[in-house]
């Protein structure tokens, strides 16, 4: 089968233009890096089935950094490349293309944001561009899809021209020649938009803008997860599946190890969808009826946030921050993919460019920062003894999470190297491929989640039935109880943790915790340990040794938070 | 064309632009630049810089860079 690649600058479009073409559902970003792990589909030419690979953004073929190499190794294994090339700075665009023409490859160039050029006050002449370059070059606006069609029928044009090879300085005179012949600019105003961009970095009106955006982002995720809770999951659980499970319940003989775990423990005859226990009540009822609901709502505002071309923008406001936990203001773009999960908040690492700087940014994540589905848990169990508490939880994070940081940049080796990234103008967001976005992350959530939740479930059952749990209790109790103030079967739910954080948290309710106590057992959880599917990314990322080091400050930063705030809560 | 002093792009005032004539650092760092098309010769206007050493916005081509401070203390150029 053929191979067609897609190769262009980061922050060109060429990720929305490749979903254009294979209608796969691919992960798009406004900023450059999410392609690093690059995506494949296919794509029908006439009665031919091709393969396109979205190579991961490149700005040269001579590489500077890690998604570089992997862009120019991916180069040898392609038979047509798909050059995407931004038309609003065709000037440092065209650096790469012309690194293209001189290898033995055929190639045809999208000219995209096409649209943009025009309010932007610039001409370009697409005839003498496709003089001069020697190949099809076709003008495209990925958002709404025009131009693909005939991007498409003229793959079949794409053509070698083998230029001879030349050296930097004569492809940027060759450059500075063709732009000369084929583009005009004429000078426009500020538009409010560019205004906005322009404020948006401002230390002091971007401080503003960031902390309104911010609030406007928590307030937006609580207002429609609650929403979907109180006026859709809640009622649906409450008034039609609990009389199922009842009935169930019933046939099953209300009692008994099988109907235990089916249906889970009854209290009063009542069905008490977090505390049951049960495949079909708790099982169905967290993931559902307590997670996903903000599961939706963070990856709607996240992936708003990030197509609109906000978040590079937050990194320059936070690099000074950044810079004294060891790491530099990208760093904040796989911390705030961690509220949503950790596992990809540790595979976004890979956007930083030293081995320390990811080390220290995975540590921190999965040290204090808490998933959504951990946080839904929290706002659902902790907040019901007042927000106030909540507060608490969270003010304790933070502060680990900065000293931690701290001290991780005085104790691990090494230096963090500095920012230094394109800032993409503001665009309206492609809501078509956010939503695929939203619903590719919600769908990763549910495969990833329901597994492992249901099992946690019969494997608890099975082990309470056994009396595992006893055991284990009473050897952890020094430090469950002694330690952090806690009843000495908490350390279920903190093994639990483990496998499931949102699992782990609800196995708490049936304990009659003080509002303290779940506290410090809500901040224990989320520090002790990374679940399971964390782990496995963590021990890939940094490999085992690291990954050892890493777990040895979780364990240490957790038992000492809990216990200082058990001394003083 | 210019006629203006030297000066680093950190030193330079926000709103200010100015030809880039050189850098003072090893080739990872040029090489970085030039990728995203800053190099001698090109005009370049300062957007922002953040307090406290923070990094220094620029936009070069119509496209803006953020620049961490260190960096931008290493680009030189002619204002003007």
């Amino acid at each position: 089968m053929r191979k067609i690649l897609m190769v262009g600058n980061p922050n060109v479009g060429k990720s929305v233009i490749f979903s254009r073409l294979t209608g796969v559902r691919t992960t798009v970003s406004n900023y450059p890096g999410t392609t690093i792990n690059y995506t494949q589909g296919f794509l029908k030419l006439g009665e031919e089935k091709v393969e396109v690979v979205d190579v991961p953004g490149t700005y040269t073929l001579e590489p500077t950094s890690k998604a570089e190499e992997i862009a120019l190794q991916m180069l040898e294994t392609g038979d047509i490349v798909i050059n995407v090339v931004n038309a609003i700075n065709l000037e440092r665009s065209l650096y790469l293309t012309l690194q293209l023409l001189e290898r033995d490859i055929p190639v045809v160039v999208a000219l995209n944001f096409w649209d943009d050029t025009k309010h932007r006050g610039i001409e370009i002449d697409l005839e003498r561009l496709r003089e001069l370059l020697g190949v099809p070059v076709i003008p495209t606006v990925a958002v709404t899809g025009e131009g693909i069609k005939n991007l498409v029928e003229n793959i079949s044009r794409a053509t070698s021209p083998n230029s001879p090879s030349t050296s930097r300085d004569e492809r940027w005179a060759a450059i500075g020649n063709i732009i000369e012949q084929v583009q005009r600019i004429e000078h426009r105003h500020h538009t409010w938009l560019e205004r906005l961009q322009d404020a948006s970095v401002k230390p002091l009106t971007g401080g503003i803008i960031a902390v309104s955006i911010l609030v406007f982002a928590f307030l937006l995720i609580r207002f429609i997860g609650e929403s979907l809770i109180n006026y859709v999951l809640d009622p649906l659980f409450n008034n039609l599946w609990a009389p199922i499970i009842l009935g169930l319940s019933n046939i099953m003989g209300g009692g008994g190890f099988l109907h235990d775990i089916v249906v889970g423990k009854l209290a009063g005859g009542e069905m008490n969808f977090v505390e049951s226990f049960g495949l079909l009540s708790s099982g169905l009822y967290v993931p559902f009826a307590m997670v996903l609901p903000y599961i939706v709502s963070f990856y709607l505002v996240l992936g708003l946030l990030e197509d609109v071309g906000y978040l590079p923008r937050l990194a320059v406001l936070m690099d000074t921050i950044m810079h004294w936990l060891g790491l530099h203001g990208y760093a904040i773009i796989p911390t705030l993919l961690g509220l949503g999960c950790n596992v990809p908040a540790v595979l976004a690492t890979r956007i930083l460019e030293s081995k320390r700087e990811r080390f220290i940014a995975s540590t921190l994540v999965s040290i204090a920062v808490p998933c959504a589905a951990l946080q839904a848990m929290i706002f659902g169990l902790v907040g019901q003894r007042g927000g106030q508490y909540v507060v608490i939880v969270y003010g304790t994070l933070f502060v680990a999470w900065v000293i931690l940081g701290i001290i991780l940049n005085h104790a691990v080796k090494g230096f963090s190297p500095e920012l230094l990234i394109e800032i993409p103008p503001y665009r309206v967001p492609p809501w078509k491929i956010l939503f695929q976005k939203m619903w590719m992350r919600i769908y990763g959530f549910l495969a990833e989640a329901i597994p492992i939740i249901l099992g946690a479930i019969v494997v608890i059952n099975i082990f309470y039935y056994l009396g595992v749990f006893d055991a284990v209790a009473n050897f952890t109790a020094p430090v469950v109880t002694g330690l952090l103030g806690l009843p000495k079967e908490a350390v279920i739910s903190l093994v639990v943790g483990f496998l499931r954080k949102d699992v782990a948290l609800g196995m708490l309710a049936p304990l009659a915790l003080s509002a303290k106590q779940l506290v410090v057992a809500s901040v224990v959880l989320a520090m002790l340990f990374p679940c399971i599917a964390t782990f496995v990314v963590l021990i890939r990322e940094l490999g085992v040794v690291d990954m050892f080091k890493s777990a040895g400050v979780m364990i240490l930063a957790s038992l000492i938070t809990g216990g200082i705030l058990n001394l003083i809560l | 064309m210019t006629n203006g002093k030297l000066m680093t792009l950190a030193q330079m005032q926000t709103g200010q632009s100015g030809i880039v004539v050189g850098f003072r650092g090893g080739f990872g760092m040029v090489d970085r630049l030039n990728a995203l098309g800053i190099m001698p010769g090109k005009r370049i206007t300062k957007i922002s810089a953040m307090i406290a050493r923070g990094p220094v916005t620029i936009e070069v081509d119509r496209v803006q860079v953020a620049i961490g401070f260190g960096m931008a203390n290493r680009i030189i150029l002619e204002l003007g």
